[in-house]
């Protein structure tokens, strides 16, 4: 268990101060998919930086297991890095990169030679073993570098987006190799992309990061129906803004009045005091209906063919701004629509998700 | 002959005009004069002889006629090429970590540390030698400053010494050990180090497995070029040697001065260069073997 606790991290001193990471609060369990998600520059890297040992918090602690690993050099942590930029030796072969973290521990040489075979199996790299690292492609080297860091079996295994180098399907095969691998060995991992995708199909929890800061933490699902707020709805998928008056609210459930003078219902948490409040929808949540039968109205300025879906772009009539409704092209579908048709949108029983502003 | 084999063999022209006038053709007279007679005064009679090759490793007994080991040129021999191995190590020993550190700085005082190493480099080589000879003498500042402490009575002899020379030398060739290394190390890529840590190598380890092999072309850049210059070394051990701790370089110059026998003064000018060449070529395969090993 890593229990990061209120971590700040501050570069250079005086004017040319950068806060990389302000007052940081995460607890990651034992054997956890955790993903840390969030735009380049917004502190990734040093947070696992600071896990691993390279960097000390400015301010804060990070306990590992209980323990705190304040002042421990990094190669007295029993946790291990998948660097971004891998960071292979360039004087070893595959097989003696993958060997190095037990060579230092002093293992065996048999048990070694064993350990090596199988996490070279394990990535797929068998073949290449006595090769130098300089002669192989970049998503070999990712993968070589993922056995690396596997084979000490560490109590956590830090990844910073170890999979950002590989073709489509590749990366998928590796997302469940390493869904499985992480089941199998009970390491905790934590994981670093810029890949909303990847972040929720392949998390157990998820944190999105924003300039330094922990905007939400939470299961991919909660991520994903519940933003906390508008960057997480902005970063994670992709989500229509609409602005409403919040009239009332039981439990979770708010009513909320669109300027198209409709009322709709959504959920909310926290602060339900009525007031300008902004309404998150998904597009797959919203769908094309007559003029008359819409909450809100508009005209089809594009539609976009991608596919297994079809993207249909539409401009208000009460706002400004784009409406943006996804809906899968099945051989059943409903009437085409074309550019410059008039519209609706209805929205569904629960429309979406309300943010304060 | 088309205009591009024409235009290429006049700029080669210079390079082998400098190659076969300026570098064989001495090489050549100093080879002629080896196997010649030594003058009354000094030059050369044109008597073939092979006697000053003989006479660099052996010697007749003045009286006795006896034939024995010319045990003088083979203590001259025998310093100058373990004060020149010494000299690169203490030179590596003093150099890599002071590479190190620059490389290490950030880049902008980097240049500024490097300017620092070469001020002395570019300074007269007589006036860093005396500069030497100032310190170690027995009135110099290190015995002054010992006596004045009460930790020696009488001043410690170093100036005459071997010790003298090591030190003299390695000072005069340390930034041609520094350079080269800080070389590499530029080019080193010091993620690398971050990446041996993580996975549970020691400093120690991580300077011994992963920065050394890395940075190794520049250290046997660096041995080379201190450990050559080292063997015909004449104006260090002329002045802190002081007559006593002659090497090759000063006994060559006194058969050609003093001893006026200007073909033995040859026979061992190239004596020196196999030598050199020698070494070389054990260096290299020593140091190449390992490459080939950890490949
Ligand atoms: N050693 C450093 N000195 C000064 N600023 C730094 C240093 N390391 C990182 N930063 C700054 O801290 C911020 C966070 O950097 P970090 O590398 O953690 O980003 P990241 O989230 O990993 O981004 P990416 O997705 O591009 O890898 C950046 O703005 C970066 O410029
Ligand atoms: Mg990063």
């Amino acid at each position: 268990m890593i229990d990061i606790r209120e971590v700040t991290k501050v570069f250079g001193a005086g004017s040319d101060a950068f806060r990389a990471l302000d007052r940081v609060s995460v607890t990651i369990r034992q054997n956890e998919f955790f993903t840390l998600l969030g735009p380049s520059g917004c502190g990734k890297t040093t947070l696992l930086r600071m896990i691993a040992g390279f960097e000390g918090p400015t301010e804060g602690t990070i306990l590992l297991d209980g323990d705190d690993l304040a002042g421990k050099p990094p190669y007295e942590r029993p946790v291990n890095t998948v660097f971004q930029s891998y960071a292979l030796f360039p004087h070893m072969s595959v097989a003696e990169n993958v060997g190095f973290g037990l060579r230092m521990l002093g293992r065996p040489k048999d048990e070694i030679a064993a350990t090596v075979r199988e996490m070279l199996a394990l990535v797929r790299m068998s073949e290449l073993a006595e090769r130098q690292t300089a002669q192989i492609s970049g998503g070999q080297q990712q993968r070589v570098a993922l056995a690396r860091a596997l084979a000490p079996r560490p109590k956590v295994l830090l990844l910073d987006e170890p999979l950002s180098a590989l073709d489509f399907k590749l990366r998928k095969e590796m997302q469940l190799e390493l869904k499985r691998l992480q089941n199998e060995t009970g390491i905790t991992f934590v994981f670093v992309t810029h890949d909303q995708e990847e972040a929720l199909t392949m998390s157990d929890r998820i944190a999105v990061m924003n300039a330094g800061r922990i905007r939400q933490i939470g299961v991919p699902r909660e991520i994903y129906d519940h933003p906390a707020d508008r960057f997480v709805a902005d970063f994670i998928g992709d989500t229509n803004f609409l602005s409403a008056e919040l009239t009332a609210r039981t439990g979770d459930t708010a009513t909320l009045r669109l300027p198209s003078g409709r009322t709709v219902e959504a959920r909310a948490q926290g602060d339900g005091t009525p007031g300008k409040v902004t309404l998150a929808v998904r597009p797959e949540h919203a769908e094309l209906a007559p003029p008359e039968e819409g909450a809100l109205t508009g005209t089809l300025t594009e539609v976009v063919y991608s596919g297994t879906d079809t993207h249909y772009h539409v401009a208000l009539d009460q706002e400004a701004g784009l409406f943006v409704l996804r809906r899968q092209n099945r051989p059943d579908a409903g009437p085409a629509h074309q550019r410059g048709d008039r519209v609706g949108i209805r929205l569904g029983a629960v429309a979406g998700q309300v943010l304060r502003d | 002959m088309d205009a591009t084999t024409r235009s290429r063999a006049l700029l080669l022209a210079p390079a082998l005009f400098i190659l076969t006038v300026a570098a064989s053709g001495p090489l050549l007279i100093v080879f002629v004069y080896s196997f010649l007679t030594p003058g009354d005064y000094g030059g050369v009679v044109w008597d073939f002889s092979t006697q000053a090759w003989f006479n660099v490793i052996a010697e007749r007994d003045f009286f006795t006629e006896e034939l024995g080991w010319a045990d003088a040129h083979l203590a001259v021999f025998w310093r100058s090429i373990k004060l020149s191995l010494l000299t690169a190590l203490l030179s590596f020993l003093v150099g890599f970590p002071t590479a190190y550190f620059i490389a290490t700085r950030p880049r902008r005082s980097r240049d500024m540390w490097m300017l620092l190493i070469m001020i002395p480099f570019w300074t007269n080589l007589l006036i860093r030698t005396f500069a030497i000879m100032e310190l170690i003498r027995n009135e110099g500042t290190i015995n002054t400053v010992l006596i004045a402490m009460g930790l020696v009575t009488a001043p410690v002899q170093m100036l005459y010494t071997e010790f003298s020379l090591l030190v003299g030398m390695t000072y005069v060739y340390l930034p041609l050990m520094i350079l080269p290394i800080y070389a590499s190390m530029e080019r080193f890529d010091f993620r690398l180090v971050e990446a041996g840590y993580d996975l549970y190598a020691s400093r120690w380890q991580v300077l011994r497995r992963i920065i050394f092999p890395l940075v190794k072309p520049g250290v046997i850049a660096g041995s080379i070029l201190v450990f050559v210059p080292c063997l015909g070394a004449y104006v260090t051990p002329r002045v802190l040697g002081g007559g006593k701790q002659i090497m090759l370089g000063n006994l060559i110059e006194l058969q050609f001065g003093q001893l006026r026998n200007w073909p033995l003064g040859a026979a061992l000018s190239l004596t020196l260069l196999v030598i050199v060449m020698v070494a070389l070529l054990i260096y290299v395969r020593a140091a190449g073997g390992e490459e080939a090993r950890h490949g």
